[in-house]
């Protein structure tokens, strides 16, 4: 047969089974939801990984770099002393301002606090930051209070941290092995990962944590992207240090790793055990479909309609149940669940990390396009069955 | 050359239920001249109705031959007995097979969605088929808002669209009153004797075959008589 005549013969074939719908709607909804369900979990659970990796990602830019001692993967598994961190500030490729250079040495502690809602007591990073970190890491902005101020038990919560956990309200005092810290202010990030920490003086949390003049990484703005590479060299050249240095996007991107990984591997098994599911549940519809047009199918072939007309208006029909619950699904995904803030541990760092669930497009298409795959699985057989309806006797049988 | 529309050779029908072998047709040969007005009769199980979907190419014979104008049906594809249908033969059904989704016009225009033609000439012919079967005042009405007789006279309208030889009718009056049955007998007549169109009628009612120009009575899968009227 020609493809135009049969594309005609599917279409009419198909604009039939749309409009007898209405007489067989509570099982093409029940798939339709069915569907929606799936694709709804599925873009859910990918979006945590997304806005995890989109946390992670907003955490640093190409021209900040960050400096940790060889062979450490983690800043708190990194060690470098005072002099480390001035021979790093004056590294060639180190941008400058009006104040020196746009370095920031930092150490890295987690303390406890509860969250909000459920009060489970919960590890935040406490990052101990010198006056440059804000022009370094560029993004962080006071919405609320103002910042530290130097050699003060002072702390600055980032505005995920203080929506997530209990005690960080501009005012309060927390106590930490003894020592009480005032917070003094909140502050955003763009999203990105340093608004789920919180900030205090470099010196201060040195002392109280006795840690002497060591820190665990230095963060520095570069001149441009382009002066890493030379940045890098020159500190791996320099006999006096045993450190080494990768761009900030680099190394935030490294630490989601293993956590996009694996709710990405959950969301798709997760996603793929329901899947099963829906595709029985597209089955079961479109073999009730045919079955209660048996009778119309026939008398189409009696007519002289062909067999793959009706097998590709089957597929089509089972199709659009996948695209309606495709877009339902990502849709009702996005209302729900994007833009959600939630924290949870990254094990790399031992630390809460506070993101949000990121619905993107590229989510909603994958979930469209699994619902496209489950309406066509379950369509087939029924299609088949379709084509093989033995013509005489559904005419006479019913 | 035979000069018959219908020629049926030597054909065969097995079915078989399990174990069970059924032979519903035994060797049947049948002629029907083109314009002929044919009746075939006889008890239920006679295979009357096996015969007609074999000639309309619903169904496949289990051996001979069926040729109708000049096509031998068993050499034609799925496919082409599918465009074959849609191009020679008309069916009338016993419960008229409507869908009840379309209106009386658009049932009747389904046949013609097969075809090259354009929308206005497929209106055209609609209103044409609908005014033979006397029911242009009907063409917006569903299925559902028309009496047994009017849904049988939409029947056979969409069984005429396409101008075909061959009608072939399934108890084309066996659902209905008396008086809509003597309507719809009337029609197929007229069908026969004015628009030459050949007509092969299964029914269980002397009267309707009696308005056949041969009746043919089956018995077990095999002609048993045959009567002039």
């Amino acid at each position: 047969m020609r493809p135009l005549r049969l594309l005609h013969q599917v279409g009419v074939v198909t604009q039939l089974s749309l409009r007898t719908i209405p007489q067989r709607l509570a099982p093409v909804l029940v798939a339709i939801v069915g569907m929606a369900g799936v694709v709804g979990v599925f873009v859910a659970v990918l979006s945590i990984a997304e806005g995890f990796r989109d946390t992670m990602d907003s955490a640093g830019s190409a021209e900040v770099a960050m400096v940790m001692r060889a062979g450490s993967d983690t800043e708190m598994s990194s060690f470098l002393r005072g002099e480390d961190a001035r021979l790093v500030a004056d590294a060639p490729g180190v941008a400058h301002d009006a104040r020196g250079a746009l370095s920031s040495a930092e150490l890295f502690v987690v303390v406890d606090l509860p969250k909000k809602g459920s009060g489970t007591p919960a590890n935040v990073p406490l990052r101990g930051v010198q006056e440059a970190a804000f022009r370094v890491h560029g993004k962080p902005r006071m919405i609320e209070g103002r910042i530290f101020e130097r050699g003060r038990n002072e702390l600055i919560a980032g505005a995920a941290a203080a929506a997530q956990f209990d005690g960080l309200d501009v005012g309060t005092t927390i106590t930490w092995n003894g020592n009480p810290w005032t917070v003094v202010g909140v502050f955003t990030a763009d999203s990105g990962l340093a608004e789920g920490e919180l900030w205090c003086d470099l010196r201060v949390l040195q002392g109280l944590y006795r840690r002497g003049n060591s820190v665990q990484s230095v963060t520095v703005r570069l001149d441009s992207p382009e002066a890493f590479e030379a940045f890098k060299s020159a500190l791996h050249d320099d006999p006096r240090l045993n450190v080494k240095a990768l761009r900030a996007s680099d190394y935030y991107a490294q630490q989601s790793q293993a956590l996009v990984a694996i709710i990405t591997g959950l969301g798709y098994l997760v996603a793929l055990m329901m899947a099963v599911g829906a595709v029985f549940g597209a089955l079961n519809t479109m073999y009730s479909a045919v079955a209660s047009r048996a009778r119309e199918i026939a008398i189409l072939r009696a007519l002289g309609f062909s067999a793959l007309a009706v097998v590709v208006s089957v597929l089509v029909e089972a199709f659009l149940i996948g695209l309606v619950g495709g877009i339902t699904g990502g849709l009702g995904a996005y209302l729900l669940f994007n833009g959600y803030q939630a924290a949870t541990l990254n094990f790399q760092s031992f630390s809460q990390v506070v993101f949000t669930f990121a619905v993107t497009s590229s989510l909603v298409q994958q979930g469209i396009a699994c619902a496209l795959l489950m309406g066509l699985a379950g369509g087939l057989f029924p299609a088949v069955r379709a084509a093989r309806l033995p013509v005489a006797t559904a005419l006479r049988g019913l | 050359m035979n000069d018959a529309l219908v020629q049926v050779r030597e054909v065969h029908k097995v079915y078989h239920r399990g174990s069970e072998r059924i032979d519903v047709l035994d060797g049947l040969s049948l002629e029907v001249p083109e314009g002929e007005f044919l009746a075939l009769m006889g008890p239920s199980g006679s295979g009357k109705t096996t015969l007609l979907n074999l000639i309309g190419g619903l169904d496949t014979p289990s051996a001979g031959e069926i040729v109708v104008g000049r096509s031998s049906l068993g050499t034609l594809s799925s496919a082409s007995l599918a465009s074959w249908r849609a191009g020679h033969v008309g069916f009338i059904f016993q419960f008229y097979n409507l869908l009840p989704v379309l209106s009386a016009e658009a049932n009747v225009e389904l046949p013609l969605l097969l075809t090259r033609l354009g929308r206005s000439d497929r209106r055209q012919r609609v209103a044409t088929a609908l005014e033979i079967v006397g029911l242009s005042d009907r063409a917006k009405h569903y299925p559902r808002q028309l009496s047994g007789g009017q849904e049988q006279r939409v029947g056979i309208a969409r069984a005429l669209v396409t101008d075909p030889t061959l009608l072939l009718c399934d108890e084309p009056t066996g659902d209905l009153d008396r008086v809509s049955a003597e309507e719809i007998l009337d029609l197929l007549e007229e069908l026969s004797r004015e628009h030459g169109k050949t007509i092969i009628m299964v029914t269980h009612d002397p009267a309707a075959a009696a308005r056949a120009s041969r009746v043919l009575h089956l018995d077990k899968g095999r002609l048993s008589r045959e009567s002039g009227t």
